[in-house]
């Protein structure tokens, strides 16, 4: 038996690089040894993702993309079909997770400079998932028909209204229609189901075959390649399988008792991953007394309200979401972790910190008195942490950076 | 100052009180002050009651469209005689949904609004507010119903529950607020209510009554509530013990990494 497998597996090797595959990624990849907890989000978000490929196969073949049976479907699922709840719940949480993990993934790379050279390549694609990842989110919001879905899209996608000369035909052609209607749907069903999907699969594979080939960066920024052993091994490089598998199933089962509590215990996650108003179907007729976006999109959504022109709020929120894939360029300290960094980038990453979140929480608070002025207050520090970067980067006093992993 | 502009006036103070709550907040309608509902879908005798207030006062006009009779009988432990003794006056297969008797074409002439289907009403609004509207009718003449509602001003709703609870009268207090330049404008305030006809019901029974009823709209709402954190208890545990392993063998794998 034994031998059977193992022939069968030379006779494969012989066709297809199987076993180079295995070593170039797993077996004879080496990462740092280094790694801490920052350095869990990326397996985190492969996980997160295949949990919403699969859950979303099997969503599909219950669901009913057209105006007079997607909300009931949804519902078809929450209570006829066998464990369909566990299948949604699995979805929605996971939409949420998804951007969690994704963010503090993000954030990693901005605490240790992981963008920089030579891993620009990395976080080009990175942020290119980052952008489809939100576009993948928000029209699979729009599936489950109710009144958040709808109305959400009516104001997301009138934003391309802003836009001179294009703007009205724009719109027309994003809808397919004159309002939001069925075939807005259909096709954002497609996009949701398809389109999206593939591209991200693909981008994710690029970042990851990026990634191997200049290997990882950690929590130090030094280069372990360059300090190798006589066996060609990095001194400072453990092999991913077995050590980083096996360090990383820890991290994805705490990541999983967390998932879990909320999909078992909190599916709502007190309206912020499941909207109230998205539990009545979408009505045409009226609208929702306070539409706000899912919390992940807030920071964005925030820098649009907060300014008073319909043009330039889209501009500045394109160019909000835009503007951190020219990182490797706009940060020109030596050193690439924050470790060795002086005290202005540690200020700036800390200012930066502060406007994401408060900006994420002023865009579910009504666009009103205080709270647009602290909208632009912080708008103003995120567009800041980015274009005034070149400069304090240059002035910032780093510290010498060790040979070697400490 | 007529009642029109009372209810203008409750309606902006309190939109823009729950618009200062933070958000996201059940769209509460008028917004009043909402009472706790207190319920506990654990307690299979008020989840049955409940059933029974559902079918015999809201399911005339209102459907639960996605509520299957089996369901709710496997859930609330009722047999399938129990079932259409007590709570399908017309349906006739266990496995139908709730669906109202009053066609929506009709209804709408009536009220000038369907009544809205009550499946996901608990999760749409919450369990309180529902709670709160049962409780909030009052007497007001001009009215085409003769009642309106704190919670949800000029509802078209009546006061169904008349016979139970009796008439009450709302009670409110005026005050004048002088803004920065001056302009003097009255808010009106909701009060208290005061009892102008008894019911069957004394008002104690009566908050039963209304709870019972919340509770199981609460249930339809999300059925397999009670499944699923069952589930997730086992879920968790799982994952505990799975922990423990997966630490070990980490730290076997890794004890000669310095």
């Amino acid at each position: 038996m034994n031998n059977l497998l193992i022939g069968l597996r030379d006779w494969v090797d012989a066709r297809l690089p199987i076993m180079r595959a295995w070593d170039t990624h797993m077996g004879k990849y080496y990462a740092p040894k280094n790694f801490n907890f920052w350095y869990f989000f990326g397996v985190l978000s492969l996980l997160v993702l295949v949990n919403q490929l699969l859950t979303g196969i099997w969503l599909t073949m219950s669901y009913n993309p057209s105006q007079e049976g997607a909300f009931a479907s949804v519902e078809y699922i929450m209570r006829d079909v066998d464990y369909g709840w566990i299948l949604r719940y699995m979805h929605s949480t996971g939409a949420s997770a998804f951007f969690l993990v994704v963010y503090l993934h993000m954030f990693r790379a901005l605490l240790y400079g992981s963008y920089k050279k030579p891993r620009e390549l990395i976080w080009i694609f990175g942020m290119l998932i980052f952008v489809i990842l939100m576009a993948e989110a928000f029209v699979g919001y729009v599936l489950p028909w109710g009144q958040m879905s709808y109305w959400g899209a009516q104001v997301i996608i009138s934003l391309f209204g802003a836009l001179p000369v294009v703007g009205d035909p724009l719109v027309e052609w994003i809808r397919g229609d004159y309002s939001i209607s069925d075939i807005t749907l259909n096709r954002f069903f497609a996009l949701h189901v398809i389109a999206v999907p593939l591209a991200l699969v693909m981008l994710v594979v690029m970042h990851i075959l990026a990634l191997h080939e200049t290997g990882s960066n950690n929590p130090d920024g030094i280069e372990i390649k360059e300090h190798k052993g006589p066996d060609g091994v990095p001194l400072d490089g453990v092999a991913f399988h077995p050590y980083h598998t096996s360090k990383d199933l820890v991290a994805i089962i705490v990541f999983l008792m967390v998932f879990s509590f909320v999909l078992f215990f909190a599916p709502e996650m007190g309206g912020y991953f499941l909207e109230y108003a998205n539990f009545e179907p979408a009505n045409i007729k009226a609208t929702p007394e306070h539409i706000a976006p899912v919390w992940y999109f807030t920071p964005f959504y925030a820098i649009l309200r907060a300014v008073p022109d319909k043009l330039w709020g889209f501009i500045l929120f394109g160019l909000s979401v835009v503007l951190p894939v020219f990182l490797p360029w706009l940060d020109r300290a030596r050193v690439k972790s924050i470790r060795y960094r002086g005290w202005i980038y540690k200020s700036a990453l800390t200012l930066f910190v502060i406007s994401f979140i408060s900006l994420g929480w002023l865009g579910v608070q009504p666009a009103e008195g205080i709270y647009v002025l602290a909208a632009r207050i912080f708008a103003v520090i995120y567009f800041a942490f980015f274009l005034l970067m070149p400069y304090y980067t240059t002035i910032d006093k780093t510290k010498p950076v060790p040979d070697r992993v400490v | 100052m007529n009642n029109y502009l009372k209810r203008i006036a409750r309606y902006t103070v309190a939109t823009t009180l729950a618009g200062l709550l933070a958000a996201p907040v059940f769209a509460a309608g008028g917004g009043a002050e909402l009472e706790k509902a207190d319920i506990d879908p654990g307690q299979i005798p008020s989840l049955q009651r409940g059933a029974s207030n559902f079918m015999n006062y809201c399911s005339g006009c209102h459907s639960a469209q996605y509520v299957r009779f089996n369901t709710i009988g496997k859930h609330l432990e009722l047999s399938e005689e129990q079932l259409v003794d007590n709570l399908m006056f017309n349906a006739e297969k266990t496995f139908e949904t709730i669906r109202s008797a009053m066609p929506a074409a009709d209804a709408e002439r009536w009220y000038g609004t369907a009544p809205p289907d009550l499946s996901l009403m608990a999760r749409a609004r919450g369990a309180d507010y529902i709670y709160t509207f049962l409780k909030s009718f009052y007497v007001q003449e001009e009215s085409p119903t003769g009642v309106d509602n704190i919670v949800m001003p000029a509802t078209s709703m009546p006061h169904v529950l008349w016979e139970l609870q009796g008439y009450q009268r709302a009670v409110f207090s005026e005050h004048e607020e002088t803004d920065s330049e001056g302009n003097v404008s009255t808010t009106v305030h909701f009060e208290h209510f005061e009892q102008v006809s008894p019911g069957t019901l004394d008002a104690e029974d009566y908050d039963i009554f209304v709870r019972d009823t919340v509770n199981f709209l609460a249930y339809i709402a999300e059925p397999i509530r009670g499944e699923r954190r069952k589930i997730g208890t086992w879920v968790i545990m799982y994952l505990i013990v799975f922990f423990i392993i997966a630490l070990m063998l980490k730290k076997q794998i890794w004890k000669d990494v310095h």
